[in-house]
C-alpha cells in the first residue's frame, strides 16, 4: 500500500505533570489521511485532539513521532495547512473582508489587490456572506457569521489540508445545523483535504468520511477507524433515514461510553499499529431493520 | 421647563450655573478697597489709601484674559512676552521631550514586551527609575548638559518615558496567542507580524501609555520651567508671582488647564482611532 497523503506516524505527546514527573497524553498515534478525504477526530476531553490537531498546524512540537505531508516531514506553521479556530480567531480590527484578504495576500504574494479582493469576495459568496455584511467589523457580527469568515479565510488559502479544531463548539445548535450546510457545499466545491475535531456525534456523520475514534487520555490511541458509509452528498434531514445511520451512531456512541475507558491506560510491549477499520454498511441486508426508536433517546 | 432638553442638553446649562454662581460668589467676596476719602486719617497715615495686593475677583481676571488672548504674541523684551508664546515654548519643550520618548520607549518596549527574557532583564531597571521624581534629575541634568532649556526638555523626556514603556510592553507581551497563531499559520515574517498583528492588537494599550505619558509631562514642565526660568508658561506664573500679578497668575493657571485639556482631547482622540472590539 502506498503512502498516504498525509501520515502521522508514532506521534507521542508527554507533558510534565507538574509535579516533577511526566504525564504522557497520547502515545504511538498512527494514522493517514488520503487526498481529498474528510477526516473528523472524535474522543474525550484530555485525550489529546487538540495537541494532534496544533501538531498538525505546525503550532506545537511532539515529543516524539513525525508527520509527513506529500512525503516531507511537517514542521512550524505554513499556508499548506490551513487552521478554522474553534474561537475563529479573526483579528477585530479588521472588517470581514479584509480579514480574508490579508490572508490571500500572504498566500498569493504575486497576485494584484484587485484580484485578491475578487478572490476573498468569491470566497466570501460560498459561505453566504454578500454585499454590505462583508465590510463589517467581527465585533459586528453573530457568532455563526463569524466562524463563517473564518471558514471564507480558511478555503480562500486553498490549502493542502485544512485543520478544523471544533469550529461550531462555540455556536447554538440551530446557526450549527446552517454552517454545516455551508462547509458541505464549500467542501463539496473544492478538492479540500480536511482534518476536524468535533464532540458532536451527528455533526461528524454528516461531514466525515471517515471517523477516527480515540480512548481516553491518558495514554490515549488512536484505537479505531470507522468509515462513512452514507453516499454523499448528504443533508442533514436525509442521512437520519438511511440504513446505516442509527447503525454507525450506535457505535459511535457504544465507543465514546463505554470502550473508550475500557481501551484507556497504558499498554506495554505491544507494537505501534494503525487504528482498526470498522466498516458498518447494513444496506445490503433487508433482515436487519435499525433500530431506530430505543436509539433516538440515546444522547450524548 | 428642562423636560424637552437632553441630557447633554441639561448638564451644559446645570454647568453654565454652576460657573455664573460661582463666579458671583467669588466676585462678591473679594473686599472692595475704601475710596481715600473714605479713609480715617489713622488709615491714611499708615498706607491705607495705597493699593493692596489681594486675591483679584474674576471681573479682573476675565478683563485680563480679554486683553492678553486678543494680543497673545507680542514681545516686550525677556520679562514680557505674550501668554501665546509663553504656552508655545512650554508646548515645543514638552513635544520634543515627549517624541524623544516615544521613539525610544515604543520600540523598547515593543522588543520587551516581545521577549521574556528581555521583560524580566529590564523590570528591576525600570521599577527603580519609575518612581522618581522627574524634577529629582534637575541638578544632574543640569550639570551634566549644561544647558537649562536642554534639561527641561531632558525631565520632560525622562517622565514621560514610563508610561510609555511599560504599557507598550504590556500591550504587547498580551497580545491574544490566538491572533499570533494566525500571523504564524499564514506565514508572516517577524516584521509583518509586528506590524500588521502586534501593533494593532496592542495599539489601544500603547495609546493609552501615551495619553498618561504626555498629561504627566504637560504637570511637570510648569514645574521644571519655575526651576530653569526664561521662558515657558511655568516661568510666566513665577513671574508674576514676583510681580504680585495675581490676576495675571489666576489667568495663567487658567490656560494651563486648557492647554493641558486640549492635549488629552488629542490623545482621546487618537485612542478612539485605534480601539476595536473584540
Amino acid at each position: 500500500m502506498s503512502k498516504p497523503f498525509l501520515s502521522i506516524e508514532n506521534l507521542t505527546q508527554i507533558y510534565p505533570d507538574g509535579q516533577g514527573g511526566d504525564l504522557t497524553v497520547f502515545e504511538n498515534a498512527n494514522f493517514g489521511i488520503e487526498k481529498g478525504e474528510f477526516v473528523v477526530i472524535l474522543g474525550h476531553s484530555g485525550c489529546g485532539k487538540s495537541t494532534i490537531m496544533n501538531i498538525l498546524a505546525g503550532l506545537a512540537e511532539p515529543t516524539s513521532g513525525v508527520v509527513k505531508m506529500d512525503g516531507f516531514e511537517v514542521s512550524g506553521p505554513s499556508l499548506d495547512r490551513g487552521v478554522v479556530f474553534q474561537n475563529y480567531s479573526l483579528l477585530p480590527w479588521l472588517s470581514s473582508l479584509k480579514n480574508v484578504s490579508f490572508g490571500v495576500a500572504a498566500r498569493y504574494k504575486d497576485w494584484s489587490k484587485q484580484k485578491v479582493l475578487e478572490h476573498s469576495k468569491k470566497f466570501l459568496a460560498m459561505v453566504g456572506l454578500e454585499g454590505d455584511v462583508i465590510h463589517r467589523k467581527p465585533s459586528q457580527l453573530s457568532g455563526g457569521m463569524r466562524q463563517r469568515v473564518s471558514i471564507a479565510r480558511a478555503f480562500a488559502n486553498e490549502p493542502k489540508l485544512l485543520l478544523l479544531d471544533e469550529p461550531f463548539g462555540a455556536l447554538d445548535a440551530l446557526t450549527r445545523g446552517t454552517i454545516q450546510d455551508e462547509l458541505l457545499k464549500i467542501w463539496g466545491g473544492t478538492e479540500q483535504t480536511v482534518f476536524m475535531i468535533t464532540h458532536d456525534i451527528d455533526e461528524a456523520i454528516l461531514l466525515a468520511d471517515r471517523i477516527l475514534l480515540m480512548t481516553n487520555g491518558p495514554y490515549a490511541q488512536v484505537a479505531e477507524s470507522v468509515e462513512i458509509t452514507i453516499p454523499r452528498p448528504r443533508s442533514r434531514t436525509e442521512i437520519v433515514e438511511h440504513p446505516n445511520y442509527y447503525a454507525i451512531r450506535n457505535h459511535l456512541v457504544q465507543f465514546l461510553g463505554q470502550r473508550s475507558k475500557e481501551l484507556a491506560g497504558k499498554r506495554e510491549g505491544e507494537t505501534p499499529k494503525a487504528p482498526e477499520t470498522i466498516r458498518i454498511d447494513k444496506t445490503g441486508s433487508e433482515e436487519d431493520p435499525v433500530p431506530s426508536a430505543p436509539l433516538r433517546a440515546v444522547n450524548t | 421647563m428642562f423636560d424637552n432638553l437632553s441630557v447633554n442638553q441639561r448638564a451644559a446649562v446645570l454647568s453654565v450655573v454652576m460657573l455664573v454662581v460661582g463666579l458671583l460668589i467669588w466676585e462678591a467676596a473679594i473686599p472692595a478697597q475704601k475710596a481715600a476719602a473714605e479713609l480715617t486719617e489713622y488709615e491714611r497715615l499708615t498706607g491705607g489709601g495705597a493699593p493692596k495686593a489681594g486675591v483679584p475677583p474674576p471681573s479682573q481676571v476675565i478683563a485680563k484674559a480679554w486683553e492678553q488672548l486678543s494680543n497673545p504674541f507680542y514681545d516686550a523684551g525677556p520679562n514680557d512676552k505674550g501668554i501665546g508664546i509663553q504656552i508655545g515654548y512650554s508646548i515645543y519643550r514638552v513635544l520634543t521631550g515627549y517624541i524623544m520618548a516615544a521613539l525610544i520607549a515604543i520600540p523598547l518596549g515593543f522588543l520587551i514586551g516581545m521577549s521574556q527574557v528581555a521583560y524580566k532583564a529590564f523590570n528591576p531597571f525600570i521599577q527603580v527609575l519609575r518612581p522618581i521624581s522627574p524634577l529629582a534629575w534637575m541638578p544632574l541634568a543640569l550639570f551634566i548638559i549644561q544647558d537649562s532649556e536642554a534639561s527641561a526638555i531632558f525631565v520632560i523626556f525622562i517622565c514621560s518615558i514610563w508610561p510609555m514603556l511599560l504599557n507598550t510592553a504590556f500591550g504587547v507581551a498580551n497580545v491574544r496567542q490566538d491572533w499570533v497563531n494566525v500571523a504564524r499559520t499564514h506565514e508572516l515574517g517577524y516584521l509583518k507580524t509586528a506590524f500588521t498583528v502586534i501593533l494593532p492588537a496592542a495599539a489601544p494599550t500603547i495609546v493609552t501609555g501615551m495619553r498618561i505619558s504626555i498629561g504627566i509631562a504637560w504637570l511637570v514642565i510648569v514645574a521644571a520651567e519655575m526651576l530653569v526660568g526664561g521662558t515657558g508658561i511655568g516661568y510666566y506664573v513665577w513671574n508674576e508671582w514676583n510681580n504680585l500679578d495675581l490676576t495675571s497668575v489666576i489667568f495663567s493657571i487658567l490656560m494651563i488647564g486648557v492647554v493641558g485639556m486640549i492635549l488629552d482631547l488629542a490623545f482621546g482622540a487618537l485612542q478612539r482611532a485605534v480601539a476595536y472590539v473584540e
